[in-house]
């Protein structure tokens, strides 16, 4: 292809790498972006998912709400945010890709919980363990594979939206791409715009490959195999 | 800040202040001045929502039979079309758009295809493996032979997952097509690009992000209604 070879020639030019704004200036930038983006979701996500799933009650309100966000595009998102008083800058990418983090933070907490044998419950009840320690030293350990999962999903996708904020300006991998097509085609930015493709595209790959490797050391070994990621249905978790 | 005033609305967008009255949120003005763009745009979007969810759906149903019919298919068809549905939207535009040209909106429509290929199998797939053993037993004990076991019997009882999947795929599509406007073929994406663009122009961004919204939820609800009629049987057997 020869595109491809045209992408492989940009990246194998250091400076494109080194330049002020070059790969490795945006890699910072697109990983910076991202790591407080899916810091926030969890922030919001977790504490209501685990707190939903405890009482046991808002499932079809998990639902709705991991629904109407599929709804909204990432794009809208990030051009209305910065001419609210967040300002414009890093501030609002972060918020509006936290606020694609948050549904599969919460329905997966929500489902972690849930998902726990009401006989394992009842045990724990009948030792005389109260809300808290229940929720604690019960729920909270079984759940860690759904929460791990959560995170997983989570990550992906702001890792992958992170490249939109190039959009509005606001740094990241996407920068190279939207560049290479703001050179445009007859004047040789299609290296530029396939080379920022593919590291776009192996970013993701390498963070889902990691957590998922994450996901299994923090699942405790009688779980594994028996868990069933729900990727797509994060956006109708089982009620 | 003036949320949704209707005071003086610029109908020279150029000249709009990024803020105070003269840059309202919503301005019926604009709305009514450019009732022909909003509409070629609506219609845009929806032709390629339409296209590629259709496109998707072809593809994805022999692919989910496949993967139903030889179980050791299964794990590549789901792990081939999870990796491309990890792939950033943005990268795999970059990645098509210099190989079919940045001129048409093929490359959207491909990298469309792609995205919501994911979830039409996994959900069609889902919706064939939760067909009872013995209704296939009974299908074969009545002498259906593969395919007609499969046309009469089991995709008709895996409508529901399958109207599930066209459902998710239809929304996510359409909050997907407006990352099509970094070249201009985003549909509503090219009015809350456009208007970020035009010094902000807040009218035009929500103008466009509010259609783009109604519509995956009118798609969706349409998909609904399709689903129910076509799935009588559940609606009894909730009652």
């Amino acid at each position: 292809m020869n595109y491809f070879e045209q992408g492989r020639v940009w990246l194998d030019d250091p400076l494109n790498w080194t330049n002020p704004g070059g790969l490795l200036d945006r890699l910072g930038e697109h990983l910076l972006i991202s790591f407080w983006a899916v810091l926030l979701g969890c922030a919001v996500g977790w504490p209501i998912g685990i707190w939903l799933g405890h009482r046991g009650r808002g499932g079809n309100a998990v639902i709705t709400v991991a629904n109407l966000t599929l709804a909204i595009p990432t794009l809208a998102l990030l051009t209305i945010l910065p001419l609210t008083p967040l300002g414009f800058g890093k501030p609002p990418v972060i918020v509006a890709l936290a606020v694609f983090a948050v549904p599969p933070l919460l329905a997966n907490a929500y489902t972690g919980l849930r998902q726990i044998d009401p006989e394992t419950r009842e045990a724990a009840k009948g030792m005389g363990l109260s809300g808290g320690q229940l929720l604690r030293q019960v729920e909270l350990p079984l759940s860690v594979p759904y929460l791990a999962a959560g995170l997983r999903t989570a990550a992906v996708q702001v890792v992958a939206t992170a490249a939109l904020a190039a959009f509005v300006n606001g740094g990241g991998l996407g920068e190279i791409i939207s560049a290479g097509f703001g050179i445009g085609m007859s004047n040789g930015g299609g290296g530029q715009i396939v080379g920022g493709g593919i590291v776009v595209a192996v970013l993701a790959l390498l963070v889902e490959a990691l957590l998922a490797v994450v996901q299994r050391l923090v699942t405790p070994r009688p779980l594994r195999g028996t868990f069933r990621r729900n990727r797509p249905s994060a956006a109708v978790p089982a009620a | 800040m003036s949320f949704l005033s209707r005071a003086p609305a610029p109908a020279w967008h150029l000249a709009a202040p990024a803020d105070g009255p003269g840059n309202p949120w919503f301005s019926w003005q604009y709305v009514h001045n450019n009732a022909g763009e909003l509409v070629s745009k609506l219609q845009e979007h929806v032709g390629l929502t339409a296209r590629a969810v259709i496109i998707a759906f072809i593809v994805a149903l022999p692919l989910a039979v496949a993967a139903y019919w030889i179980k050791s298919l299964t794990g590549p068809i789901l792990a081939l079309s999870g990796v491309l549905y990890t792939i950033p939207s943005l990268a795999l535009l970059a990645l098509v758009a210099p190989a079919v040209g940045t001129t048409s909106d093929t490359s959207v429509l491909i990298a469309l295809v792609l995205y919501a290929l994911l979830v039409l199998v996994r959900n069609a797939l889902a919706g064939l493996t939760q067909v009872p053993g013995e209704v296939k037993d009974a299908a074969a004990g009545m002498g259906y032979g593969r395919f007609g076991r499969l046309w009469r019997i089991e995709l008709p009882l895996a409508l529901p997952g399958i109207m599930t999947g066209l459902r998710l795929a239809t929304v996510s599509t359409v909050a997907l097509v407006t990352v099509g406007s970094l070249i201009g073929k985003g549909g509503l994406g090219d009015l809350i690009l456009g208007g970020f663009r035009n010094n902000f122009y807040r009218a035009e961004i929500l103008t466009g992000a509010v259609l783009c919204v109604a519509l995956a939820l009118v798609l969706d609800l349409v998909l609904a209604g399709i689903g129910r009629l076509l799935t009588p049987w559940t609606k009894v057997r909730r009652a």
